[in-house]
């Protein structure tokens, strides 16, 4: 049995060990573009702070860790098209390699918004090592930056930004930040915090030109409004797509994403497809969407894995999740935090201190959250969720009061009845 | 070091907070908590101050162990000028509050001053703030800690709040911290309330890590919480029954205060008492208590945490009491019981909840309401006066009643808010108030005990049992078994618990652990944590040296050694049953023995060779 | 034979010696803001509930982790997070589904339970036995683990469904 695996991010990493572990024979072939060992992009702002080296981004720490699980690692090595017929793939350099499982773990790459001036140089996204670098060495202290877009990736990197010290705008389409993410009441307050923090946030606006720059600087960013802003450097986070171009003509199906069933396989059989490129199923709605989150690449590449290696385990969705650090304000949000249709939900507001809290119920049942400035056990809204664990009383309770989750989730779990016994 | 090394002063007249270095050099001499910051209020504020006046300062100070590993370090105490006495009012209390407190980096606040409108004082490690108190003000404890938890919205934030008896000027009112732990004597909260202060809400996540050996201070506490959990008291009588474990005892030897000390024994003792709240009742098969709790680090969990049966008269249409709760101490089921002649343990465990709920000091709370059943039932105070309640001896609704009125500064409760004195004085009859320099007794006949008349008439802050626990020798054996109805050697067992209490109240430490440590046990884990070379002999000295400090307060405030005295009911009438029978207090053979002990004149004034060889 | 922390609420006092010995012995501090067992009281009941990382099978903080910055201890069979390594990216603290990974804001990294190389702090610390370091086939670490088995359960139970 020979499994290949095109693109060695996390979901393609994580797969390949799971693949190791599961079936000890087989021979394993990882395949990813990038010239750099595995390395993690979720890692890229810290690297930015400088609070990491390059090592520090790479998924697997020792060297001879691919090596040593037997898995054939070759980087810097693209793969152009996939034939099903014949179960191979094409390199770039007409080579081909055989398999027989695929797994599909291409990720994503950042869209480029449809702006005059884009290519010039001085703006990118921050999506590879490559451009991290290149973003490390341009955005120097004082120096005045424009970051388009604060979704969530842009809000990471807005982060890593300003800690380099930049003189920061942000240009966000939406009406707020992280509009995807969080609510008003959530997005209204990070928008607050960057400001008092010095970051400038132009919202519900966008720009319309990149210019050559004038008072020594290399770019000038026009906005819809017709406000002008020096910029040394354009980053860009507007999106992603997934990197779906080399399935041209494979048969396999393509949505937002790869679509796949619940075993991960998609519409062509032994090929499977996991992380920002898959569209998988989501936990919440139990439909199929992409979810470009970390967590899911890890937990799709797990599940592909098992499956390819012939254990039938459903994938039962992923909970999309996010946590963010911005400029010390740490905001998360969980599943259905919009809130569901005919569903109660709790919302606490302390906005002098910057926190918020969110619930959203569906009968006793939480079905989604939001958290500002608070992150003691955030992680029990993961589990609250995903074990659509019955509140009872404590739905109430939790109305009342929102942060008394981790009672709630203790006094759902454990036997608190029981009486105690005194010496 | 484990001291923070820093105070936080709040002027609120002019709406200010700032951190100031604390001063070592008392801390030397005073250690914290009630010694040091009785320093500092002797050094900053008049002894002839009102104590309801913005001149009156409060002092919220922790001990150098609060917050630490050391068994029981979670202490912290108020000081000011109490209102119930016009003397100087020190109230230790244990939860969570005082530890969160050092954990900000604080080793007191210093409140001055009178807010014009209230507030609250919002503590977040180096971060302090007042904050207009509008929402909470004219609110319970509990509401009040439910609400500011809301709009902080953070389960980890303490809380310590006066309740509504404070606000309406009850003058022994508690501040109460974490729900039902206070500092319950002398009207601290009063002063607070007087201040426009409802609550001081503290979050501290910068921890203790200054402990000077910590090697040692590991193997000491450790070796000290072994102590306690091999001792009778400490390792089983206290966390199986509470303090309530006297209850029984005290009643047997026949030092239990009665309808407001006219007995020494009441008949229904047993029903209230630590082992009938282990009793399944009728309505739910459940018993009283729900289990035991602890304070911050404390190894020993005499805590109660009880219910009230759903069926019970004070509580069946009230839905909102029907959660577990602080359950009753010792000195509450006394105060609350037997002194009114009541054994119904639910409408005792009701009243105690009320006392939580808006900060009532129980025990004067309960004597008061004593006094004013004695004169009811002399017709002395009538059914107009209480507002038709029927407030005779053994009216377990008429507890209720008034715990509700008291509480809440309502009708009648704010007579009954005035304490035993001011009210006895009122109605004509200041003889049948048992009150020392004001305020009201705790549970021990000091015709049982003859030792703790002497602890109470001496006691700095009135009628007191936490200021020289004689009762521990007298009648526990602890350290050493003296016969509680004679009077010889008394003077120095009273003055010896003085001084180590003193000591005990000022390092961040229970006082209920000398039921099993002595300052053998206690100034090591001292010493490895602080700086100074803390020896038992030193820190008895620094007990003395409170002990004279108080007092010196007191004189200058006009509380004088004439006020040593008792009432004269225990001086003159003998216990009527018990080993005590044909016995009253004879506090004339031993207070001249004590005054000389202590180096103070024939008229209790220390000398000032006294002051001089203790540094005062 | 593998041991771990066996956590009895019934027996728990709420004296916090345990986030004391474990701040201590983590951050030689006394803090129970860095402890990584907490106990949560439950007011209106009355009880008391020691709670800590249960060093569950599934491993999803390790698995989360973009960095390898969360390791398994052969030895203790502890998910231990390597200081240096981590990033502080916060996604183990939202995909631990017990909430019991989280953030220090002081050092920018995450905290969990690392049993303290095999001698666990806090069992050393409770003084009612309310936490004990136990042969991990004992009932106590069953219980511990039944959330793990209970959400695969409804996993199961919703399996073929939407949410
Ligand atoms: C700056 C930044 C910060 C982020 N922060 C977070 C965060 O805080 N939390 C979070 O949950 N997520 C975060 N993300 C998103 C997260 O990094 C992605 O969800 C994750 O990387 C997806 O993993 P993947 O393996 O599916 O794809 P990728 O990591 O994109 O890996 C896919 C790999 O396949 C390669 N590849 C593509 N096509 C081919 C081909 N034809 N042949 C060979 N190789 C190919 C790609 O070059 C790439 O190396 C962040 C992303 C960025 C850019
Ligand atoms: S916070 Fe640290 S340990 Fe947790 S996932 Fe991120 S890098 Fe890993």
């Amino acid at each position: 049995m020979r499994h290949l695996i095109i693109g060695a991010g996390p979901a393609g990493v994580i797969a390949a060990e799971h693949l190791r572990e599961t079936d000890p024979q087989a021979g394993i072939l990882l395949i990813g573009d990038e010239p750099e060992p595995p390395y993690s992009r979720m890692a890229l702002p810290y690297y930015l702070t400088g609070n990491i080296d390059e090592r520090g981004t790479h998924l697997r720490k020792s060297a001879d860790h691919f090596d040593r699980l037997g898995i054939e690692l070759r980087t810097g090595t693209r793969v152009t098209a996939i034939e099903p017929a014949d179960k191979h793939v094409r390199l770039e350099d007409g080579r081909e390699e055989a398999y027989d499982r695929l797994l599909l773990a291409t990720g994503s790459s950042p869209a480029t918004p449809p702006i005059p001036g884009i290519e010039q140089e001085g703006v990118t996204p921050c999506w590879t090592l490559e451009q991290g670098r290149a973003i490390a060495s341009g955005a120097r202290p004082d120096s005045p930056v424009v970051l388009l877009g604060a979704g969530f990736i842009g809000s990471i990197v807005l982060e890593a930004l300003a800690r380099r010290g930049v003189e920061l705008h942000v240009v966000e389409m939406g009406d707020r930040m992280v509009p995807r993410m969080m609510n008003e009441t959530a997005g209204g307050l990070l928008k607050e915090w960057c400001e008092k923090k010095g970051v400038k946030v132009h919202v519900s606006t966008r720009a319309t030109a990149i210019q050559s720059g004038r008072n020594g600087h290399r770019l000038a960013v026009e906005l819809e409004g017709g406000e002008v802003l020096d910029a040394d450097l354009v980053i860009t986070a507007t999106g992603v797509r997934p990197n779906t171009g080399l399935l041209e003509g494979s048969g396999v199906q393509v949505d937002q994403g790869i679509l796949i069933d619940r075993n991960m396989q998609t519409s062509v059989e032994g090929i499977y497809a996991a992380g920002d490129v898959a569209q998988g199923r989501d936990f919440s709605t139990g439909e199929y969407s992409v979810q470009a989150i970390q967590p899911t690449a890890a937990e799709h590449g797990r599940l592909a894995a098992l499956n390819m290696a012939g254990r039938n385990v459903p994938h039962q969705g992923t909970l999309n999740m996010n946590v963010l650090d911005t400029l010390g304000l740490i905001s998360s949000s969980f599943g259905l935090w919009q809130g569901v249709e005919g569903g109660d939900h709790a919302e606490l507001l302390n906005r002098p201190r910057y926190r918020y809290v969110n619930l959203q119920f569906e009968e006793d049942r939480l079905v989604g959250g939001t958290c500002l400035g608070l992150t003691e056990h955030i992680g029990v809204l993961h589990g609250l969720i995903q074990s659509r664990l019955p509140l009872g009383v404590w739905k109430e309770r939790l109305m009342q009061d929102p942060t008394r989750l981790m009672e709630a989730y203790l006094a759902c779990t454990q036997s608190l009845s029981a009486c105690k016994v005194l010496h | 070091m484990s001291w923070a090394g820093k105070i936080l002063r709040v002027n609120l007249n002019a709406g200010t907070v700032t951190p100031e270095p604390l001063n070592m050099e008392w801390a030397m001499q005073y250690l914290g908590q009630r010694g040091l910051a009785t320093k500092y209020l002797v050094e900053e504020t008049d002894p002839k101050v009102d104590p309801l006046s913005p001149d009156n300062k409060l002092i919220m100070a922790t001990g150098p162990l609060t917050g630490t590993m050391a068994s029981t370090g979670g202490r912290y105490s108020v000081i000011t000028k109490g209102p119930l006495t016009g003397a100087i009012a020190c109230s230790n209390s244990g939860g969570f509050f005082g530890a969160e407190l050092k954990h900000a980096g604080w080793d007191m606040i210093i409140f001055e001053g009178r807010s014009p409108k209230p507030v609250y004082l919002y503590v977040e490690d180096d971060h302090a703030e007042l904050i207009p108190a509008d929402e909470i003000w004219g609110k319970s404890v509990w509401e009040t800690d439910q609400i500011l938890h809301e709009k902080h919205a953070d389960p980890l934030i303490r809380i310590a709040a006066v309740g509504r008896a404070a606000e309406k000027g009850c003058l022994y009112a508690a501040i109460v911290n974490d729900l039902h732990r206070a500092a319950g004597r002398s009207g601290v909260g009063t002063v607070m309330a007087s201040k426009q202060v409802k609550a001081v809400v503290v979050r501290g996540t910068k921890g203790i890590s200054n402990i000077r050996d910590p090697e040692a201070f590991e193997e000491v506490t450790e070796a000290a919480k072994k102590v306690l959990a091999e001792n009778a008291v400490t390792g089983e009588g206290l966390p199986k029954y509470g303090t309530q474990v006297l209850m029984n005892v005290i009643n047997e030897i026949g030092a239990m205060p009665t309808r407001n000390m006219r007995d020494v024994q009441f008949e229904g003792a047993s029903k209230i008492s630590g082992e009938a709240m282990y009793e399944p009742r009728e309505s739910d098969g459940k018993p009283n208590l729900v289990t035991n709790g602890a304070c911050f680090g404390c190894t020993i969990a005499c805590g109660r945490i009880s219910t009230i049966d759903p069926t019970h008269f004070t509580i069946k249409d009230k839905p909102q009491y029907r959660h577990a709760s602080g359950g009753l101490e010792y000195e509450a089921a006394w105060a609350l019981g037997s002194d009114e002649g009541i054994d119904d343990l639910d409408a005792l465990t009701y009243a105690n909840f009320l006392c939580n709920e808006d900060g009532l000091d129980p025990i004067s709370f309960g004597a008061t309401v004593a006094a004013a059943m004695e004169l009811y039932e002399m017709g002395v105070i009538t059914r107009e006066d209480t507002g038709g309640i029927e407030l005779k001896f053994g009216n377990a609704e008429a507890l209720a009643r008034c715990a509700e009125l008291t509480a809440r500064g309502e009708g009648f409760g704010q007579v009954l808010g005035l304490g035993s004195k001011r009210l006895c004085e009122k109605y004509g009859h200041p003889d049948l108030s048992m009150t020392v320099k004001g305020q009201e007794f705790p549970a021990y006949d000091p015709r049982g005990i003859q030792g703790m008349g002497l602890a109470y008439a001496t006691s700095n802050r009135g009628a007191c049992h936490l200021r020289g626990y004689s009762v521990a020798s007298e009648v526990l054996g602890i350290p050493y078994k003296t016969d509680p109805l004679v009077t010889e050697g008394k003077a120095e067992l009273v003055k010896a618990f003085q001084d180590a209490t003193g000591a005990v109240d000022s390092s961040g430490l229970c006082v209920f652990t000398t039921f099993a440590w002595t300052l053998e046990d206690i100034a090591p884990q001292i010493d490895a944590a602080c700086e100074g070379n803390w020896t038992p002999e030193k820190l008895q000295e620094v007990g003395e040296r409170v002990w004279n400090l108080e007092r010196k307060y007191n004189i200058e405030a006009g509380i004088t050694g004439k006020y040593d005295t008792l009432p004269k009911r225990l001086l003159k009438e003998a216990a009527k049953t018990g080993p005590a029978k044909g016995m009253a207090n004879r506090l004339d053979e031993m207070l001249p023995e004590y005054y000389s002990l202590r180096g103070w004149t024939p008229d209790g004034v220390p000398t000032p060779e006294t002051l001089q060889r203790l540094g005062v | 034979m593998l041991k771990s922390l066996a956590l009895e609420p019934a027996k728990c006092t709420g004296c916090l010696q345990c986030e004391l010995a474990c701040s201590w012995e983590n951050e030689a501090s006394f803090n129970p803001s860095k402890s990584r067992i907490r106990v949560f009281t439950f007011h209106e009941e009355g009880r008391f509930a020691p709670y800590t990382c249960t060093q569950c099978a599934e491993a999803w903080c390790l698995h989360a982790c973009p960095v390898e910055a969360i390791v398994i201890n052969g030895a203790t069979g502890a998910k231990e997070v390597i200081e240096d390594v981590c990033v502080g990216c916060k996604v183990c603290t939202i995909a631990c589904p017990f909430g019991t990974v989280n953030y220090n804001h002081d050092t920018g990294k995450v905290i969990k339970c690392d049993l303290c190389g095999g001698d666990p702090a806090c069992a050393r610390a409770c003084p009612t036995e309310a936490i004990t370091w136990v042969d991990a086939d004992q009932t106590g670490y069953d219980r511990m683990q039944a959330w793990a088995a209970r959400s695969v359960e409804s996993i199961d139970a919703t399996q073929g469904g939407g949410a």
